[in-house]
Order: C-alpha cells, then structure tokens, then sequence
C-alpha cells in the first residue's frame, strides 16, 4: 500500500528478510498435491499442526484416563492432579458463572475446549514441536462457530427465537426513541460480532507471539553474523529477549485458553438469563 | 505498506490498550486494597478485563506484520 508519506533513512536490510505470516504455512509430511485459491498456496495432504491437533487429544484422552482409572477415596497424585484440573474448570468457570441450577449440561463442552485450547496452546513452547496449533486461523474459526452456535441454540431452546432476539437486542430499562440507535448496536455486538472477537484474540495472540519469537530468533543471527563489530552484541541482547518473551508466551498461551472458555461460559449465562 | 508505516501505525495503536489495562489493574489494586478478603472474586474479573483490552493490541500487532 502506498501511503504517500516518504519516510527517508530508510535502513539497509539487504540480505535480511523479516519473517512474515507466509512462515506459518508449513508444507504438508508425505505426498501432497497443491492448488491455488486466492492467491495463495493451499496444500492437500497431511500437515503438522493436522498431526499436533490429533496428538493433544489423544494426551487429554490418555491423561485423564489415566488420572480417573483407580477411583481411590484418598486419591494418590495422579488422581489428585487429574481431580483439581477438572474442578478448575467446573468450579471457576461452570459453577461460578453460568449459575449452580443448570451448568452441568456445559461442563463437558467447557472442560473439554479448555484442555484442547491449553495443549495445543502449549505446543508453541514444547522443544521439537515449537508450532502453536492455533496460528493457523481456521482452526479457531471453527471453534469459535461451535461455541456461536451452542450458546444461540440454548437461548432459543430457552426463550423462543421472538424471545431470544429480544433478550439479545434489548438492553434493560430502555424506551423509546433510544431503541432505535441501540437495538442494530446491541444485534451486531452480540449476535455476530462475538464468535469473530472470539476466535481473533485467540488467533492473534499465538500468531503474534510466535512470530514475535522467530523475529527475536532470526533478528540476533543476523545481527551477529552480518552486524559491524559494535552492533553484535545487540544480536545478543535479541536472543536474551527471546527468552524473556518465550516465558510471556507460556503466561500468555494459558492465559488465552482461560479467557476463551471464561467468555464461552459468559455468552452462554447471558443467553440463558431470565427476562429483565 | 512501504517504509515502515503499519509499525508506526502499530505504536499508536498501542497507546489505548496500555491506558485501558493499567485502568483495569489500578481498579484491581484498590480493590484489593480495600478489602483483601475479596482477592479471589476480583482475580477473575481482572484477568478477564486484560484479556478483553489485550486483544485491541494484539490485533494491532499482528495487523502490522500482515499488512
């Protein structure tokens, strides 16, 4: 885009290329074949974060198997850690949130897109598998259309679809002329502006940080390797950054994980809320 | 975008999430403050409103690597 400011002292990058979006398109494992859509490469076959999606389920699977197996009264460590996993998700976001009369319906839904969300998140910070499952956006579009779906589907269970729509768009204690201005903000914000938010904070903050992090990785090696004398300690300072920022990132991808489940157990409370 | 536009744009993009989250947190530590018993309730409001502001940034930073 040409913005039409010139911006001199432009500085001399020859030979670096800072890394970009295109970095996370990482090619498929065995045979694949290529098509073009949209002016982008897209790969039919099998890739790694296909691979890393099918691996985080079968470790929740395999762990939580594992930690409910022996059922003792007085739980051993295994059970104990496997136990307070599953209360933090039912306790903190169920309960709490969505109220104690009908919030065992969601557990399963909540409990299980946390532990999802949570692996894969920590994906980007295991060794060998550095790649945040959820860089890739259309894995979380289609997590955040699930969510958008079940939180609409109980309302109108609920309420009726005249009714939902009226809980949804009609903010409390508001006559008038006023409705007007608010009722097409309230439906925008509520009803489709929601799973976009949704799924772009996720999207974006695993993306950012992870390029963040290969710009920090990339950005000292070439300081260090092709910098002048003076400038090669700055290549250094780049890469103590990067493991300050990788320990952000492990902040950040739980985090993540929290707030989407929070918000999820949030909509679904606002959408089960009884008439004002 | 040529030059280095979309970083400057992503610098002033930034100034309103930073103000919103030290709002949030100040509100937080007063909270806190006044009533230390109510730590736990407050904690979760707290994150939630980080997150909430933290995403304007984020969509800030990674609109100006793409773009």
């Amino acid at each position: 885009m040409n913005t039409g400011i010139t911006l001199s002292a432009t500085p001399s990058t020859e030979g670096f290329t800072p890394p970009g979006p295109g970095d996370f398109n990482l090619p498929p494992v065995g045979p694949y074949s290529e098509f073009e859509f949209l002016g982008q490469t897209m790969y039919l076959g099998v890739t790694k974060p296909m691979l890393q999606l099918v691996l985080s389920g079968v470790l929740i699977v395999w762990f939580f198997y594992a930690a409910s197996s022996k059922r003792a009264m007085v739980p051993g460590k295994l059970q104990f850690a496997g136990e307070g996993a599953y209360g933090f998700v039912r306790n903190s976001m169920g309960r709490d949130i969505i109220g104690s009369r009908d919030f065992m319906r969601f557990v399963p839904y909540l409990f299980a897109l946390f532990f999802f969300i949570v692996v894969n998140n920590f994906f980007g910070s295991i060794p060998f598998i550095e790649f945040p499952s959820f860089s890739r956006s259309g894995m979380v579009y289609s997590l955040a259309v699930m969510s958008w779906v079940i939180y609409n589907w109980v309302g109108i269970k609920k309420h009726g679809f005249a009714g939902y729509i009226k809980l949804q768009t009609v903010p409390a204690g508001i006559t008038g002329p006023m409705l007007l201005l608010l009722v097409p903000l309230e439906a925008m914000s509520n009803l489709l502006v929601r799973p976009v938010t949704l799924a772009l904070r996720l999207f974006a903050n695993m993306l950012a940080g992870h390029l963040l992090l290969i710009l920090f990785a990339l950005g000292g090696e070439y300081l260090l390797v092709h910098g002048a004398l003076l400038v090669k300690p700055v290549g250094l300072l780049a890469w103590a950054l990067f493991i300050g920022v990788a320990f952000l990132e492990l902040l950040i991808q739980f985090l993540q994980a929290y707030v989407f489940v929070l918000l999820n157990a949030m909509y679904i409370s606002g959408a089960l809320a009884d008439e004002h | 975008m040529t030059g280095s536009a979309n970083m400057i744009g992503y610098g002033l993009a930034a100034i309103g999430p930073g103000v919103g989250i030290g709002l949030i947190f100040a509100a937080y530590i007063n909270g806190v403050a006044r009533q230390p018993e109510a730590q736990g309730r407050l904690q979760s409001i707290a994150i939630l409103g980080f997150a909430l502001a933290e995403a304007l940034a984020i969509i800030g930073i990674a609109l100006a690597f793409v773009l």
